[in-house]
């Protein structure tokens, strides 16, 4: 453990320097046209976070507007079933209903720090998109977000709500019509319109600086929780701490915080996007890491309810986190997610986001397994509340005849 | 004979260079284009190997992929196709391109010794800047293949330099701050970054995206050795053109480009 520790105090969740590797993950495989623009908004960022004039207009954004910090709670009735001790982190309760908020305002600010006037998102679940589109209203900048047309479908609710915030939302209709797809999409758009737009990536996917930056902006989630289970536990730290991995954002906030400490960390992916479980070493979208690929190197296309973990790949400080051995990546299945929704609303009263409901269906399924041992300690991150969700579980027959 | 001792041939017997571009396995026909390109004079003919997530492509060359992929075009049956090239086409200078990935998933050797065998002496890949380029670059020339680096209006000058030195074969000018596809003029960037290529390198220089009549052409090489021609003929062959009416388009420009460097003939 302590071997592994150094090496990722040496190699992860710190600065990936110039290059943005994490290990032989990351980099920045993007065309020419894009390498002078993300040169230059590694060199901001890098100034950005030394300066406290920068830090404080964050901390005071996420504190006024987005309402952090964001509490935790203990999942009393649900720990009992499960014989674990559970603690919840409450992204769901921020602005916006997800952990997206805390970093579209970071580089929301960073856009206007850098005088551009337009952002530029893609989104999956809507939840990034919708964050965008506040961040951008709140700072007086336009947004344009890219969506595939069937994620534009299932969450129409999202649509709505980044419409009425001012974005222009563009259907994407190519390939599986989902988010790798708008995330092409929204690159090619970028390459055109870099001298006034900001490219503002929600998770921790994309080139160097993305990964290294949306995981600094997300590391609140993991700071804050560290300070708060200090308080919470007798161990101080928690024994595992448990987010679900779309890109991996939510999770790499949260891994942030702990990844110094013995607390065993897993990522949750959907089945039908294992990217880190099931991938192969890659490229895309301008970084080297682990994406789904079949026997001739075409990217697969990823499949899960939970439109936010419908993504063929992972960052590649998951990647790296992996191959080290210092996180562990599991799959879980869309029935298990939505039983998971519902075991959490009637043992808690909250309603989670079918993303954030896949690792606790791992807790669950670990508790059930004894692989979770009694007793054990767990902090999970709520990455979202179940709002956008709700039109997709009235349609599962599971609903209809509670156990 | 290398990619770019056949180019620098060609550019000092006072020629313009013209390199057509086809997605491989775009149709069941596909290497009946690229003989008609070949019979139209073409000075080397690039082909697409098909993958499905072609970022830096605009909305013809992605749904010319597509439509490959669908068919079950795979870099290994487009290459299989190009081994059994004869005649006129199989004179003429191949160059692939395609994207990091898939150079990745076979790895570096293996996919350029892989080319070499195809018959293929260059290679472009659009996602894949200078800086992470040594790999594939060393891997590249074991096997005899040029790996071509492309420049962009925004490239700052001691970086051009770095690139125009690094790249073999010719340097690859992207014309516009986009993607590829077709437009209504030749961007001014384009002639500006031909002219800051020529000041850095004596290496051939050709200038693509968005290069879409015999007049663009024309204009575009005038600052430049000569151009690459994409969308402009895949939405020919999307829209069903036969290999000769898109052999006749780009026999005009090669007329266009022979009349304006020699205009007396
Ligand atoms: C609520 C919620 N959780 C998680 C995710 C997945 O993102 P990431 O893996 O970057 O945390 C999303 C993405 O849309 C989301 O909306």
């Amino acid at each position: 453990m302590t071997d592994v520790l150094q090496r990722v105090r040496a190699a992860g969740m710190g600065d990936p320097g110039r290059t943005g590797r994490f290990g032989r993950y990351g980099g920045g495989y993007v065309p020419e046209s894009l390498v002078e623009t993300c040169r230059q908004v590694a060199e901001e960022f890098r100034q950005a976070w030394s300066d406290p004039g920068f830090r404080e207009s964050l901390t005071r954004l996420l504190t006024v507007h987005a309402g952090r910090p964001t509490p935790l709670t203990p999942a009393s009735r649900l720990s009992t079933e499960l014989g674990i001790q559970l603690l919840l982190k409450r992204e769901d309760l921020t602005h916006t209903g997800s952990h997206k908020i805390n970093n579209a305002l970071g580089q929301a600010l960073l856009a206007r720090r850098m005088g551009r006037s337009r952002l530029i998102a893609e989104t999956g679940a809507g939840q990034h998109g919708v964050a965008t589109a506040t961040a951008a209203a709140l700072l007086g900048l336009r947004a344009t977000v890219f969506m595939g047309e069937r994620d534009i479908e299932r969450q129409a609710l999202n649509v709505f709500r980044m419409q009425l915030l001012g974005a222009e939302v563009v259907p994407v209709g190519t390939g599986s019509r989902t988010l790798s797809d708008a995330t092409s999409q929204a690159m090619r758009h970028w390459v055109g319109v870099t001298d006034q737009a900001h490219y503002c990536i929600g998770s921790v996917v994309g080139p160097h600086p993305y990964p290294w930056m949306v995981r600094t902006f997300q590391r609140v989630i993991g700071d804050e929780a560290r300070g708060q289970c200090a308080r919470e536990l007798t161990s101080a730290v928690p024994d595992y701490v448990v987010a679900c991995v779309g890109g991996g954002s939510n999770a790499a906030g949260t891994f942030a915080g702990f990844v110094d400490t013995s607390a065993r960390l897993v990522g949750v992916e959907a089945a039908g996007g294992a990217g880190a479980a099931h991938g192969r070493d890659g490229v895309l979208h301008g970084a080297r890491s682990r994406f789904l690929q079949d026997d001739g190197g075409q990217i697969v296309e990823a499949h899960s309810i939970a439109a936010g973990l419908d993504y063929p790949g992972v960052g590649p400080e998951h990647a790296h986190l992996r191959d080290l051995g210092r996180a562990r990546y599991e799959a879980v299945s869309d029935d298990e997610a939505v039983a998971a929704v519902i075991r959490l609303a009637r043992t808690e009263g909250i309603v989670a986001a079918l993303e954030s409901a896949h690792a606790l269906a791992w807790v669950i399924r670990a508790a059930g397994a004894g692989e979770l041992p009694p007793g054990a300690t767990v902090l999970l991150t709520l990455s979202g509340r179940g709002d956008k969700d709700v039109a997709a579980l009235k349609d599962r027959s599971a609903l209809k005849e509670p156990a | 004979m290398t990619l770019e001792t056949r180019l620098r041939r060609r550019r000092a017997a006072g020629h313009k260079l013209l390199m057509p571009y086809v997605t491989g396995g775009v149709t069941a026909g596909w290497l009946d284009h690229l003989r008609a390109f070949a019979d139209a004079g073409a000075d080397a003919i690039e082909v697409g190997l098909p993958f499905s997530d072609p970022t830096v492509d605009g909305a013809t060359i992605q749904e010319a992929t597509h439509r490959a992929l669908a068919r079950g075009a795979t870099t290994r049956s487009v290459l299989a196709d190009l081994a059994d090239l004869a005649g006129a086409a199989a004179d003429v200078p191949l160059v692939a391109s395609t994207y990091y990935n898939l150079v990745v998933h076979a790895g570096p050797q293996r996919f350029c010794a892989a080319l070499r065998d195809a018959g293929v002496s260059g290679l472009i890949v659009p996602d894949l800047p200078l800086d992470e380029a040594d790999e594939l670059a060393d891997a590249a020339a074991v096997a005899s293949v040029d790996l071509v680096l492309l420049a962009a209006p925004t490239t700052p000058p001691p970086r051009l330099a770095q690139i125009a030195q690094r790249s073999r074969g010719f340097v690859y000018a992207v014309s516009v701050m986009g993607t590829t596809g077709e437009r209504t003029t030749v961007a001014d960037s384009a002639e500006a970054l031909a002219n800051r290529l020529r000041d850095a390198t004596d290496r051939p220089v050709l200038v693509g995206f968005g290069i879409s009549t015999a007049q663009h052409a024309v204009h575009a090489a005038r600052s430049a050795d000569g151009v690459v021609v994409g969308a402009a003929l895949m939405r020919q062959v999307l829209d069903g053109a036969s290999p000769y009416d898109v052999g006749g388009y780009l026999a005009r420009m090669r007329r266009a480009l022979d009349q304006a460097a020699h205009p007396t003939d």
